[in-house]
């Protein structure tokens, strides 16, 4: 007798399900909209939060590490924004147009909206969602198909964000700056994001993702779409307070003869989840795909990334680096998928880690999946501490251990920064880890 | 006071005894010059000296100025003035060889209690240096040994060593794997370093280097021991009789 098995609903999942059920009918965004919701989250309700004994979630046991479901975040008051404004700019000094959002809400107030170069349109997500804007209809959830539960729940629950429109051919001479301010207590925030680029623009965003030291809750997504010929540098910082979850999604639609460049950089969160599907539906487009983690104490953060050659003729470099302290806990997951018409595909994955620690964990799990024959694929992992020899030859030249480590921790991780085109958050980037070198004491 | 005394020098590596009992004094502005067959322990002298982890010593005493050079971290020895020119510099891709040069600078400085050099100072030294070196400035530009040649290598360490003007420099087979050219660019960077203040010990296996920079005195080593020593006329009795007779004795 065959019986099926229906594991028990876990707290959390018991939770989000109130959630969704008390406030559906409040979320933004008209029929469409509320029907793409509900299928949503039926995908997720008929499976739950993911767990280890899925594959792609192997190594981030969601179910076990997200015991509960905190609230949804209120719209921020008066004391969230002014804690807002005050909160110190993850990129320093670089000039962009700065776009605020504080508990997932979108805050004109404290954004950057004068003067938009010719053809950058920019509206909040909820906005653009009960207004049913045409970018919506024809774009959201549309991007990359993806059946991931953790983007599942976004789509259900997705609340702001941003919605940016580039036309065709125009130049964006500012970076774009989304700063995402987490709440500061336990709540939750389902942050949802469609920015369009058409062909032949120039655009270049930022995304930064910071918080208290509070236990909340951020599970935002991405949905980026890439026309034939633009140029689009995409560059997301996950800082977040010590104690909080994140989750987030870029699903990434690029274009023809077009160059895009992703880097993440992650340094905050107690868990993180940083998932990358992009896809290449155009042919002989050159793409970077890089990211620095840099973890202390008991963080864990997982980078999972699929880079799909549909089309023919793409170069796409991965480049992944993390440097792990103290218990924590990398892991990267990466896929070159190369479909049967992507011939000429040259695609090279490198994933390594650098561990300080005997109790620190790397976890590399580089895949290929080749279905054409006329291709250039190649992957490598590295796993290791710190090399004696040279840390004796630097020394032996009078630099203290603690300067030593960091002058080769610093090379390590700057070989992936290195692909960041804007030399202003290269900068900031290195300064970045030098600071959090220094904090290592 | 002698600038180094070794003083029945043991040590090992992996539990493998490769120094075993080294007497030596090096005064004040003298070079030193040891020789040795290979395996003698040459170039563990000049790691325990260093510090190089992995190198335990486990009898007799090293003193810089009359101070247990054994007790301190390489860095620390460094900054009291030791340098050891690597005979196999490493390669430290990503770290930029200014970068390096003027970390190493600075650090020792900040040690001595000596203010930073200004970045304009700093390049000028360097250039200045680098110039004599015949060390290409595009060299500079690149990470730390990457790329170079196995002589470029050795004349970067000879950079390093006039940049931070040690006390003592051990010179570990700097000869080897220089053509006759480059051999006379780096004698002469290690001449021109020659000071009443400075001492040098060079290590090599071959005569050859010593036709070039002229020890005061020369000692061989063989099987981890002083087996003889004298001036520099030992060097070329080495070279026509070879090193035979010295491992015998040793033996013995």
């Amino acid at each position: 007798m065959n019986v099926e098995v229906k594991p028990m609903k876990t707290a959390a999942e018991l939770a989000l399900a109130n959630t969704f059920a008390a406030v559906r009918d409040r979320l933004p965004g008209g029929g469409p909209v509320a029907a793409l919701r509900e299928s949503a989250f039926r995908s997720f309700d008929a499976h739950g939060l993911p767990h280890r004994r899925i594959e792609e979630w192997k190594y981030t046991d969601l179910r076990a590490l997200m015991r509960e479901a905190k609230p949804l975040a209120a719209p921020p008051d008066a004391a969230a924004k002014a804690r807002a404004k005050a909160a110190p700019c993850p990129i320093g000094d670089v000039e962009c147009r700065r776009i605020v959002f504080v508990n997932g809400a979108f805050v004109p107030e404290l954004s950057d909206l004068g003067a938009l170069e010719k053809g950058l349109t920019i509206d909040s997500m909820a906005a653009a969602l009960a207004k049913g804007d045409p970018l919506i209809t024809q774009h959201l959830g549309k991007v990359v198909a993806s059946d991931d539960a953790a983007l599942a729940l976004n789509t259900a629950l997705m609340g702001d964000g941003a919605l940016v429109h580039v036309a065709a051919g125009a130049v964006v001479d500012r970076p774009l700056h989304l700063a995402f301010i987490g709440p500061d207590k336990a709540a939750s925030v389902f942050a949802r994001s469609l920015i369009v680029i058409e062909k032949g623009a120039r655009a270049m965003l930022i995304e930064s993702h910071e918080g208290a030291d509070a236990d909340y809750q951020v599970n935002a997504a991405l949905e980026l779409v890439v026309g034939d010929e633009a140029h689009v540098d995409h560059v997301k910082l996950i800082g977040e307070g010590a104690k909080a979850l994140h989750v987030s999604t870029l699903l990434a639609a690029i274009g023809a003869h077009a160059r895009f460049n992703t880097f993440t950089f992650t340094t905050g969160g107690a868990v993180v989840r940083n998932q990358m599907f992009i896809r290449f539906d155009g042919a002989e487009t050159v793409a970077g795909i890089r990211g620095a983690t840099l973890l202390q104490k008991r963080q864990h953060a997982d980078t999972t990334l699929i880079a799909d050659h549909v089309a023919v003729g793409c170069q796409s470099r991965e480049l992944f680096k993390s440097v792990l302290d103290g218990d924590s806990r990398a892991v990267f997951q990466g896929k070159i998928i190369v479909r049967p018409g992507a011939q000429k595909t040259d695609a090279k994955m490198m994933t390594q880690a650098l561990l300080l620690s005997d109790r620190a964990e790397a976890d590399n799990k580089p895949e290929l999946e080749i279905f054409a024959d006329d291709v250039q694929c190649g992957h490598g992992a590295t796993a290791g501490a710190l090399d004696q020899n040279l840390l004796f030859y630097l020394k032996a030249r009078g630099i203290p251990q603690k300067q030593a480590e960091a002058l080769l921790i610093q090379s390590f991780v700057g070989e992936a920064i290195e692909g960041i085109e804007h030399a202003g958050l290269r900068e900031i980037l290195m300064e970045a880890v030098a600071a959090h070198l220094s904090a290592r004491g | 006071m002698a600038l180094l005394e070794i003083k029945n020098l043991h040590a090992e590596v992996d539990g493998k005894k490769i120094l075993n009992g080294i007497d030596l004094t090096v005064e004040k502005g003298q070079l030193h010059a040891i020789m040795g067959p290979n395996g003698s322990g040459k170039s563990t002298l000049s790691y325990v000296l260093a510090g190089k982890p992995g190198y335990t010593v486990t009898e007799g005493e090293v003193l810089l100025d009359g101070e247990n050079l054994l007790a301190m971290e390489p860095d620390e020895r460094a900054a009291k003035g030791v340098f050891l020119a690597f005979q196999y510099p490493l390669e430290i891709p990503g770290v930029a060889s200014m970068t390096f040069l003027r970390t190493a600078l600075n650090a020792q400085r900040k040690r001595r209690g000596q203010p930073e050099l200004s970045t304009p100072e700093f390049i000028k030294r360097v250039r200045e240096v680098a110039g004599k070196l015949e060390i290409e400035q595009e060299m500079l530009r690149r990470a730390v040994n990457v790329g170079f040649s196995g002589g470029e290598k050795k004349r970067n360490e000879i950079l390093q060593m006039t940049l931070l003007e040690p006390r003592l420099a051990i010179l570990d087979e700097t000869d080897s794997g220089l053509d006759i050219d480059a051999l006379r660019v780096v004698a002469d960077g290690v001449n021109r370093q020659r000071a009443p203040e400075r001492s040098m010990i060079v290590i090599t296996h071959y005569q050859r280097l010593l036709n070039y920079i002229v020890p005061d005195v020369v000692h061989v080593l063989s099987k981890g021991r002083v087996v003889k020593t004298g001036g520099k006329d030992l060097a070329h009795e080495l070279e026509a009789r070879g090193y035979a007779q010295y491992q015998d004795e040793a033996a013995a």
